[in-house]
């Protein structure tokens, strides 16, 4: 009783009314979703030194802690210095930079492939006369992406925050990352030995005690359950942080 | 005109009523007809995902149940799967586009499980078997009366799961609380971490089936 000619225009128009019906949500839901995204990335930065702050105040804290924002490219030379809300030097902002599509180009270059030359932001917090560097990670996890970010004081080996993000970890297992308990076991731990060779954080399944005591110091304990996870965020931490070293061993 | 309006059925007649509460005990989704147990596993280790996607899931079903009802004599018999997948896949992605906008951190938690309604199959289920022959309002009744049923049975596995998995609970807006007292874990207690992984959410489920079976005998198959 209904002829192909009827079931061709029923799909079509049936695809056209959705096509419209979503693109015209997603234009008209879009602003409010970016500004969600930049107000988490803004308490993210924020929450790595220890500075919680809600929706409403988020955009105040920043401008009011975060004091420079430099972007760096893998010979540690500083291309832009974003300071007292204006760009001193270089095009572009630091908070503007896609990690994501920077560390892609970086993974490109070292499959020897073509790829412009990747910059990494790094933050700049003055916390009650003190200042630490922020520096942002991103990876992957178990079932998507993991990130964070990692506060140092101005020794630039010592851990002072870190905050860990995911999309889509198992709750319970690997989504323990994003807690305090995890988060807090980073808190004094050093990315560089004494004589400033860099050491990263390990991630260590088991816990640190299995490991030399020299070692722990550069350890945390992995997450029962979540293994893979852990792994995850351990590359995360040593292919971010690596790219900072030559900017830092410039610092010291 | 006068006897028009008597025939016409109470909003809330006992047939009408029996759509609201039939899926939460005896034509329970889960336990009864066994559908939507991929979601059952996935989102019960905590309180507030299961909580959120309960929620989701009921926005889904009823929006879902209604178009459907509308469309149901245009629909030709042979792409009407596929119709009822565009419907349902469009709806969440709204809702998904919506908590984005409006709840991002619950968003981010449930990104992953709130695609997967579109594979959840109550709904298919629900529109095959209910909307496509019925009228809108019994629809809309039948498609919240489902996804309570499935609610319950996702909250109740869910408390359960983090109670004694974790040793916590967390709620929407409120967050996370401690239940299991500090005291008891100076005593030697462990949260079970077997509790997290999603084989216990079947065993769960079917305690409750267990529970339910033996206080209604209707549903025990003979053989």
């Amino acid at each position: 009783m209904f002829t192909n000619r009827y079931i061709f225009i029923y799909s079509s128009v049936m695809v056209i009314i959705v096509a419209a019906v979503l693109s015209s949500a997603a234009e008209f839901l879009k602003p409010m979703q970016q500004k969600n995204i930049r107000t988490a990335k803004i308490m993210d930065i924020l929450s790595s030194v220890n500075i919680e702050s809600d929706k409403s105040e988020a955009d105040a804290n920043y401008s009011k802690y975060i004091v420079e924002e430099y972007t760096i490219n893998r010979e540690g030379e500083v291309l832009s210095t974003f300071k007292n809300n204006q760009l001193e030097q270089g095009d572009v902002r630091a908070f503007d930079i896609n990690l994501r599509t920077e560390l892609k180009k970086l993974k490109d270059l070292n499959a020897g492939k073509e790829a412009q030359e990747p910059t990494f932001p790094l933050f700049v917090c003055n916390k009650e006369g003190k200042t630490f560097y922020i520096i942002p990670m991103r990876g992957n996890g178990l079932w998507g992406p993991v990130w964070g970010n990692m506060a140092l004081e101005d020794d630039f080996k010592t851990i002072i925050g870190v905050n860990f993000g995911h999309a889509g970890e198992t709750p319970g297992l690997g989504a323990e990352i994003s807690t305090t308990p995890f988060e807090e076991q980073f808190l004094r731990k050093t990315i560089f030995d004494n004589d400033y060779n860099f050491k990263s954080i390990k991630i260590v399944k088991g816990g640190i005690g299995n490991l030399p005591s020299v070692e722990q110091i550069h350890a945390v304990d992995g997450i029962a359950g979540g293994t893979i996870t852990s792994n995850g965020v351990s590359d995360m931490i040593k292919d971010c942080l690596n790219n900072y070293v030559p900017y830092i061993k410039k610092q010291i | 005109m006068a006897e028009e309006v008597k025939l016409r059925e109470p909003l809330f007649s006992p047939k009408n009523r029996k759509l609201i509460f039939n899926p939460l005990n005896k034509d329970n989704p889960i336990t009864v007809q066994v559908l939507g147990i991929c979601s059952a596993l996935a989102v019960t280790a905590k309180l507030e995902p299961a909580i959120v996607m309960s929620i989701s899931v009921l926005a889904v079903l009823a929006f879902a149940n209604v178009i459907i009802s509308l469309l149901r004599n245009t629909i030709p018999p042979r792409i009407r799967i596929i119709v009822q997948l565009v419907v349902i896949a469009s709806l969440v992605i709204l809702v998904d586009q919506v908590l984005r906008a409006i709840a991002y951190e619950v968003s981010l938690q449930l990104s992953v499980f709130i695609g997967l309604i579109i594979t959840n199959c109550i709904i298919m289920g629900r529109l095959e078997a209910f909307a496509m022959g019925n009228k809108v309002w019994p629809s809309f009744l039948d498609g919240i009366g489902n996804s309570f049923g499935y609610a319950w049975i996702l909250i109740v596995v869910a408390f359960f799961r983090e109670l004694l998995g974790s040793g916590t609970l967390t709620f929407p807006v409120i967050g996370q609380v401690n239940v299991i007292p500090q005291a008891f874990y100076d005593f030697g207690y462990s949260n079970n971490g077997l509790m997290i992984l999603s084989p216990m959410a079947l065993i769960t489920v079917g305690i409750i089936i267990w529970v339910q079976r033996a206080r209604n005998k209707d549903l025990v198959e003979e053989n």
